[in-house]
């Protein structure tokens, strides 16, 4: 089983050279630290930020400068500053290349659902609506199964989802696996340790695996 | 040039009737309007909309007005991290329009754009598109969104000029220029109140036509939500 950390490394790995990423907050915030030193990308922040650079050292920090997670942050040379109405323009507008963010759950045919629990929690959806409607390519972060044992990907969300038929990948603390455009999830890489059986018991949607199924290389 | 400056921040807000529409500025707690929020908490006016992407957190923002129970209504896309709006909102004393930030943001631009709707995709197929309608372009389907307007806009900016240019600083920039723009009346809050001249008309990012009051604050705390700090 892969820990937070892991997941955002092995996410790491498909971040593509020149790319504009939006991140969301939690294990997707992480995947900036693993990304490959030979590999340029530009992380978007919804609030209105182009270039996101590391957290700044303590005198450093500006109240007027924070991620959409509402950590301060810094800027990397060559960045740009806008307002919201901008940044979801080229959210909306196709521009961001991949979009990486957290679930409670998601089903065989790619719906999202991360913003409401009906009666327990009202926190908004923020931009994941935005996000997931627009980007092209979405890979899930999120741990397999939730903390009483239920796995997270189903055939069918239970919860009010965010998005319709938009997820493309999802790595979690078990398992690699790619959103089939026809229905399903097709099993890609094991975690290391975690055997088929124990990912075909954790997984309630509808799972795909054919020949092999490699072990992850984090 | 017109001059556009009221004294402060109690002189700026005296005339919010009950009952008025509002949008303030910010996101989370950056680049929100503090000395305009601190004035009307003194006004004690109530059953104000206010129209914000957060609703502060419990002891700062919109949060204090939220205690003060002068809030009733919230538009809003992401209101984590506030107990006391949570508990309004769960026993019905507060209503709550939860919206894509997106959608949030493009509604406003549109107010004072002289748009009154738009499609986007946020929300397609979700809650958000309960009653709304929706059409098909190239194969993909959007939802029908209108504008929003204010009575008030509360924003804030790190310099303006006495008629009304307004400069933003890093991501405080947020929400504020839309809501200068979509609000009847527009006022702004500054660091540093400049004469006109002192700003390079190339750097402005609010043109002073859509702000009707402004005043330099002060006592700015600008708190900060998440401190995340490396070591050198």
């Amino acid at each position: 089983m892969l820990d937070k950390i892991g997941i955002a490394k092995r996410i790491a790995q498909e971040v593509q050279d020149g790319t504009y990423i939006n991140l969301g907050i939690g294990i997707p915030t992480l995947v900036a630290n693993f990304i490959p030193e030979n590999i340029s990308v530009v992380l978007q922040s919804e609030n209105g930020l182009l270039g996101i650079g590391p957290f700044p050292e303590e005198d450093e920090v500006d109240a007027d400068l924070i991620n959409a997670g509402k950590q301060t942050v810094t800027t990397t040379k060559g960045s740009a500053l806008f307002s919201s109405s901008q940044s979801f323009e080229m959210i909306r507008g196709g521009h961001v290349d991949l979009t990486i963010l957290g679930a409670m759950e998601v089903s065989e045919n790619g719906d999202i659902a991360n913003w409401k629990i009906p009666g327990k929690m009202v926190k908004g959806m923020g931009g994941a609506m935005d996000l997931v409607a627009s980007a092209d390519n979405i890979i899930v972060a999120m741990q397999h199964c939730s903390r009483s044992g239920d796995s997270k990907l189903l055939s069918e969300c239970s919860l009010p989802i965010t998005g319709l038929r938009c997820v493309k990948k999802i790595v979690t603390d078990m398992a690699v696996l790619d959103v089939l455009p026809e229905g399903g999830f097709k099993l890609l890489e094991r975690a290391p340790g975690v055997t088929l059986e124990e990912i075909k018991a954790a997984t309630a949607g509808k799972l795909i695996i054919e020949g092999d199924i490699p072990e992850m290389k984090i | 040039m017109i001059n556009k400056v009221v004294a402060n921040a109690d002189e700026a807000v005296k005339d919010i009737p009950n009952n008025a529409v509002l949008m303030l500025g910010g996101f989370g707690l950056c680049g929100i309007p503090e000395n305009c929020i601190s004035a009307l908490l003194k006004t004690g006016v109530n059953g104000l909309t206010c129209i914000s992407n957060n609703a502060g957190v419990d002891d700062f923002g919109i949060g204090l007005m939220l205690k003060t129970r002068q809030v009733k209504k919230m538009i809003s896309s992401y209101v984590g991290e506030n107990a006391e709006f949570e508990r309004q909102l769960l026993s019905g004393e507060l209503e709550v329009d939860l919206i894509p930030q997106g959608t949030l943001a493009e509604r406003i631009r549109a107010g004072g754009a002289g748009i009154p709707a738009f499609y986007t995709p946020a929300g397609y197929g979700t809650e958000v598109a309960e009653g709304k309608e929706t059409r098909e372009y190239d194969g993909k389907m959007y939802l029908l969104e209108n504008w929003l307007k204010a009575d008030f806009a509360l924003v804030k900016a790190w310099k303006g000029d006495t008629s009304g240019n307004l400069i933003f600083k890093g991501t405080a920039r947020n929400f504020n220029p839309m809501m200068a723009a979509a609000g009847k009346i527009t006022i702004a809050e500054v660091e540093e109140l400049v004469e006109p001249g002192e700003l390079d008309p190339n750097h402005i990012h609010t043109p002073g036509i859509y702000v009707q009051r402004i005043f330099q604050g002060k006592d700015y705390e600008k708190r900060i939500e998440q401190r995340t700090t490396r070591l050198r």
